[in-house]
């Protein structure tokens, strides 16, 4: 059985130490299209994690038995089945957040996060290390998504979480939104200048 | 007539994939650095996406749909739940259709995208066009012409950022942008420069 140290560092590891989009550029398709809104990226967050968990834990039961030649349509068919069941969930419980993420929950089935994990550690590792594996690296792709949708909404729309904080001017206040956050492309922005902080504290990371 | 050629403008360059939806980025950022190598995963993956939109299609109108399987005698069945299941696997089956084809007949073709192929499965672009065919409920017609657009204007943003990349090995960045954030920044100012064509209306 795994130490309680062993344990920390498989879920806190990857939030800001091993980011799994900061630094192992991994899921990083899906990650800025959801992030104008908290509520649209904590959901992502919440129902990517759950996915990376789940079939880490799948496919590291199963590892032994998976002959090395098919195993990626194996964990593919895994993965796909496991996001079905989130939208299914999603579309029956949270309808209105499902329409607004439209195609990207399916997305979920091609983020590299998932089969990255699934290829790199649960392939290798007992089935309960796999599924915190899977809950760290969710978390720190969660993390960085709702550290960017804090800022894009704050900014973009003067909304935390859709309650009012700056009054817009045209609702009678004073704030002026900048609505470049609200484009794609500010996406790429924040967590371009996100690494730099990042690396500036951790300077091992920085690439040659 | 008209209305697919403003499909394809549309799917092009204001609806560019890469670069309006992020969709392919982690191959790309990851990957590849000379516009050679850029231009020929792109011209890969506009293949295997103008292929695999119009065929998920048929799979979606004739199996999946809500009442598409009358002709089997199942008029109530609403199979769109499998839908993801699906399309992967027509996907993942595409790519190795296409790769042993090649083998065989295209050598010259093959040698040039060889590593690249196998990856394509996992490229979200693929999947997103798809997912996008079904959202939007294109027809057959429309779907083809959907996903050969989205490949070139795939594979023109991927080309122009690797020739922007290219040159950015020159630059002198502060230690803690080189490489991955950099790049970053780079993808949000061509997105800036694409989003000018959102202003055209077709």
């Amino acid at each position: 059985m795994a130490s309680a140290k062993e344990i920390k560092t498989l879920v806190f590891g990857p939030v800001f130490a091993n980011n799994p989009i900061a630094l192992q550029v991994l899921g990083i398709c899906s990650a800025l299209a959801v992030t104008t809104k908290l509520d649209k990226a904590l959901v992502m967050g919440i129902a990517l994690t759950l996915v990376t968990a789940f079939s880490s834990m799948f496919i590291s039961m199963i590892r032994n038995h998976i002959p090395s030649s098919v195993r990626i349509i194996v964990q593919m068919t895994i993965i796909a089945s496991l996001v079905i069941v989130v939208d299914q969930v999603l579309k029956a419980f949270a309808y209105n957040v499902a329409k607004e993420l439209s195609v990207f929950v399916g997305l979920i089935i091609t983020n590299c996060i998932v089969m990255g994990r699934a290829e790199a550690y649960a392939m290798k590792s007992p089935p309960l290390m796999s599924f915190l594996d899977g809950i760290g690296n969710g978390l720190g792709y969660t993390v960085l998504l709702l550290i960017v949708a804090f800022i894009r909404e704050l900014f973009g729309s003067g909304t935390v979480f859709g309650v009012e904080i700056l009054p817009l001017i045209s609702a009678g206040g004073w704030y002026q939104p900048m609505g470049l956050l609200l484009m794609p492309p500010s996406a790429f922005f924040i967590i371009g200048l996100f690494i730099w902080v990042l690396r500036t504290f951790r300077p091992e990371q920085v690439e040659k | 007539m008209e209305h697919y050629l403003s499909l394809f403008v549309r799917a092009v360059f204001i609806d560019n994939l890469a670069l309006s939806f992020f969709l392919g980025m982690c191959t790309f950022i990851a990957i590849s650095k000379q516009v050679k190598t850029a231009f020929s995963l792109g011209i890969a993956v506009t293949v295997v996406l103008g292929l695999s939109v119009p065929l998920n299609n048929i799979v979606f109108k004739q199996f999946l749909a809500p009442g598409a399987l009358d002709w089997a005698g199942f008029p109530d069945t609403d199979l769109s739940f499998l839908g993801f299941i699906a399309y992967i696997g027509v996907i993942a089956g595409l790519v190795q259709v296409l790769e042993m084809f090649l083998d065989k007949y295209v050598p010259s073709l093959y040698n040039a995208l060889g590593i690249f192929l196998p990856l394509i499965t996992v490229n979200c672009a693929i999947f997103g066009g798809v997912a996008f065919m079904v959202e939007r409920d294109y027809n057959l017609a429309e779907s083809a012409v959907f996903g050969l657009g989205g490949g070139i204007g795939w594979t023109l943003a991927i080309t122009l950022m690797a020739a922007v990349s290219e040159k950015l090995k020159y630059a002198d960045i502060p230690a803690g942008l080189r490489g991955l954030g950099s790049r970053f920044i780079m993808v949000g100012l061509m997105g800036l420069g694409f989003m000018s064509f959102s202003g055209v209306s077709l």
